[in-house]
């Protein structure tokens, strides 16, 4: 410091001129961050969607290994075990520590009642180890082995979810029916995507006769209830298909009722944007309207197209359900959770066999889950908006 | 009036193009019901009335080109000739009868109980927003969004014979069929009628809820708001007084997007049920192709959605002050 004439002193450190302007290393990253970054960002915040993106992420790695995580294959008939309620894991006997292993499973004919009546043998112990060979599968039809999540010690059973009226483990069944519920929903919902993204892009860009069709179109296929209408197009399809037709059928169905909303956004959208000046100067430039619509524009509200998909995905697994359910959707051999729901169709089942209502617990799961993620989605989607 | 007039005219080609659409939908499957029909009498050995079925075919015109079908079903349709049902045997309007009303009957008072819920709850949800009541609420709603319809039905019968004694599916008790209405059986209705408007009233009464907290919420950040607060108003009179009053506007506005999720929910409890309503039906007609019944239902239904727009829209011309439409009064 030196002093000066009058009394002011002065920092003698160099100036930078810049350095009040100069933002702070946190601000920075924030500023220099992608639109995607920022998006992760404000996404991570919402911890029931981050945890339910996390549940969705791995229901679907687990679609892949179905045939490990499943006791059984899909198709076992236990004849000795039909209608088996959950079968119990113990961890003690006796007292003691012996890790997880179950009893003998005895089956009883309660005549008066005329119902099979299960009982543990608890004289007999089998146990229950992890990551172990069981029974051989075919691993995605393609080749053969036979290592398991979990499995039981020779002469035991392992229904940990019981069986059905042919005997088949629950557990296995909604493990492999998890495959076909969730992929319904993905395909569909792409192929929903693409046709609201073309069809509305065509609306929204080119306007005039094109965008009034579209939307008579679109309004039409609004006022339909959906239900009655998926009823009547999946009475269409043949009874003669193969199963996997039909799942791409129903999937198809499915998607011609749903993309309306997507093609209704992206119209509102496009409308706006094409009057942009980076839209003008793209076309100016001669860039086709194609390359206009896939370059420039759709780019500018991708990520909200994305979280209003995840949103209606939940949709599409329950109209699967529901349409499988009244037997005009997917078809035995085929396995979903509609499929195994529709053996729960009625009172009885309540009553005497409440544990085939379980693939309902993974239909709520999931359609919770994509909700939440939608939600999280849609606020992260616009990370510059507080 | 010209609003009404124009909002009118502009359903007719709405329902021109539904109609197209639901008479190729129920076209589309190979064969018609006559080619099964004859096919399965013969499969019986039981010989078939050709005289009869070649009448059916000429009186309703199975023969002729898909145009020529079209233009007499949709003429017949405006006229009140709803076609002809193969499987009952008799006319369309007198199969299809009763129902629809039963149809109609278990929206109305469905669109009631998602109001009578979703409003406290809305309510309280919008004034304390992130709460645990706010919270906990929400999630009831998700999982009532979550179950699908039929099984909810299902537990819901059980449970209802269980604890009330309600005799399993139907409208009403069996002895109350094909009896004068009596006091006794308006009481066996309402004691079946609760379980459906319940169960197709959980799926919308979550939606509901958050666009009506949404709404609210919006609202309640008002500048008009605050003015009210800094007068002293106390908070359930303001609450009451303006920004309840302007979300009333939209559970009318709402209908629109209720409908057609309330009717496919009808459809399908009404199947677990065994409801005497549309659903049974349609599915019946849907699987036998007895098509002109099947597009009658689908052709109804699709009716019953664009009327109940219809009729939000004009209630909130009527009541909205701020909606002024065409015409009317200009800036």
């Amino acid at each position: 410091m030196s002093q000066l004439a009058n009394e002011h002193y002065v920092c003698d450190d160099p100036y930078d001129p810049l350095s009040i302007e100069q933002a702070q290393a946190e601000q920075q990253t924030f500023y220099l961050a992608s639109q995607w970054q920022l998006m992760w960002w404000k996404f991570k915040k919402h911890k029931l969607a981050l945890y339910s993106g996390v549940f969705v992420i791995l229901l679907y790695l687990s679609i892949l290994v179905c045939e490990i995580l499943a006791p059984y294959d899909l198709h076992t008939r236990h004849v000795d075990s039909i209608y088996s309620p959950p079968q119990p894991v113990h961890l003690f006997d006796e007292g003691e520590w012996v890790g997880p292993f179950v009893y003998g499973w005895n089956q009883t004919l309660d005549m008066s009642r005329l119902l099979r009546v299960y009982s543990e043998d608890t004289s007999v112990k089998y146990d229950v180890s992890f990551f172990c060979s069981g029974k051989t599968y075919s691993f995605w039809g393609m080749f053969d082995a036979d290592l398991h999540l979990m499995c039981v010690e020779e002469g035991g059973t392992l229904f940990l979810l019981g069986t059905d009226r042919l005997g088949r483990d629950m557990l296995s069944r909604i493990i492999y029916g998890t495959r076909i519920s969730v992929t319904i929903g993905l395909i569909g919902i792409c192929l929903s995507m693409i046709m609201g993204i073309v069809i509305g892009s065509l609306a929204g860009y080119y306007g005039g006769w094109i965008d009034n069709i579209v939307q008579r179109i679109i309004e039409v296929i609004r006022s339909f209830p959906e239900l009655p209408l998926w009823m009547a197009l999946s009475a269409v399809i043949p009874v003669t298909w193969s199963p996997l037709w039909v799942f791409f059928g129903i999937t198809l169905i499915l998607a011609l009722m749903d993309w309306t909303g997507l093609a209704r956004a992206v119209r509102s959208k496009l409308l706006a944007l094409r009057e942009e000046d980076y839209a003008s100067a793209a076309q100016l430039m001669g860039a086709s309207p194609p390359r206009v619509i896939r370059k420039h524009l759709l780019p500018g509200f991708f990520s909200h197209l994305i979280a209003s998909a995840t949103l209606s995905i939940p949709a599409m697994i329950l109209g699967e359900t529901a349409l499988s359910f009244l037997g005009l959707g997917l078809r035995p051999p085929i396995t979903s959770w509609g499929v195994l729901l529709a053996e729960a169709q009625n009172v009885n089942v309540v009553a005497v066999y409440p544990w085939l209502m379980l693939p309902v617990v993974p239909v709520i799961c999931v359609i919770l889950a994509f909700n939440f993620l939608g939600d999280g989605l849609r606020d992260a989607a616009d990370p510059y908006k507080h | 009036m010209g609003y009404v007039l124009k909002r009118l005219l502009l359903m007719i080609p709405t329902l021109l193009l539904i109609s197209f659409v639901v008479f190729v939908i129920i076209q589309l499957p190979p064969g018609d019901y006559l080619e099964s029909y004859i096919a399965e009498l013969q499969a019986q050995g039981e010989s078939v009335d050709m005289e009869k079925v070649a009448y059916l075919r000429e009186e309703y015109g199975l023969d002729k080109s898909f145009g020529e079908q079209y233009l007499s079903w949709v003429t017949g349709f405006v006229q009140g000739d709803y076609g002809y049902s193969f499987e009952y045997d008799l006319p369309v309007s007198e199969v299809v009868g009763d129902r629809m009303y039963l149809t109609i009957l278990v929206s109305v008072l469905t669109i009631f109980f998602t109001w009578i819920i979703a409003f406290p709850i809305g309510l309280y949800s919008a004034t304390h927003q992130y709460s645990w009541g706010d919270y906990g609420l929400t999630f009831i709603g998700f999982i009532g969004l979550a179950t699908p319809n039929f099984l909810l039905a299902l537990v819901m019968l059980y449970f209802a014979n269980v604890y009330f004694g309600t005799s399993i599916g139907g409208l009403m008790d069996e002895a109350y069929i094909n009896e004068p209405w009596s006091w006794g059986k308006i009481k066996s209705v309402l004691e079946h009628l609760w379980i459906p408007v319940v169960v197709i009233g959980t799926s919308g009464t979550a939606g509901m809820i958050r666009r009506l907290r949404a709404n609210l919420l919006d609202e309640l950040h008002k500048p008009y708001v605050t003015t009210a607060r800094a007068k002293g108003l106390p908070e359930v009179r303001l609450l009451l007084k303006y920004p309840f009053r302007v979300s009333l506007n939209f559970f009318i506005a709402d209908i629109g997007s209720m409908l057609p999720s309330i009717i496919s929910g009808a459809e399908i409890v009404a199947l677990v049920l065994s409801l005497p309503t549309t659903g049974p039906m349609l599915l019946g007609a849907l699987q036998s192709q007895d098509m002109y019944l099947a597009g009658s239902f689908l052709m109804f239904l699709s009716l019953l959605t664009v009327i109940g727009v219809l009729i939000s829209d004009l209630l909130l011309a009527v009541l909205d002050p701020r909606i002024r439409l065409e015409g009317g009064v200009k800036k």
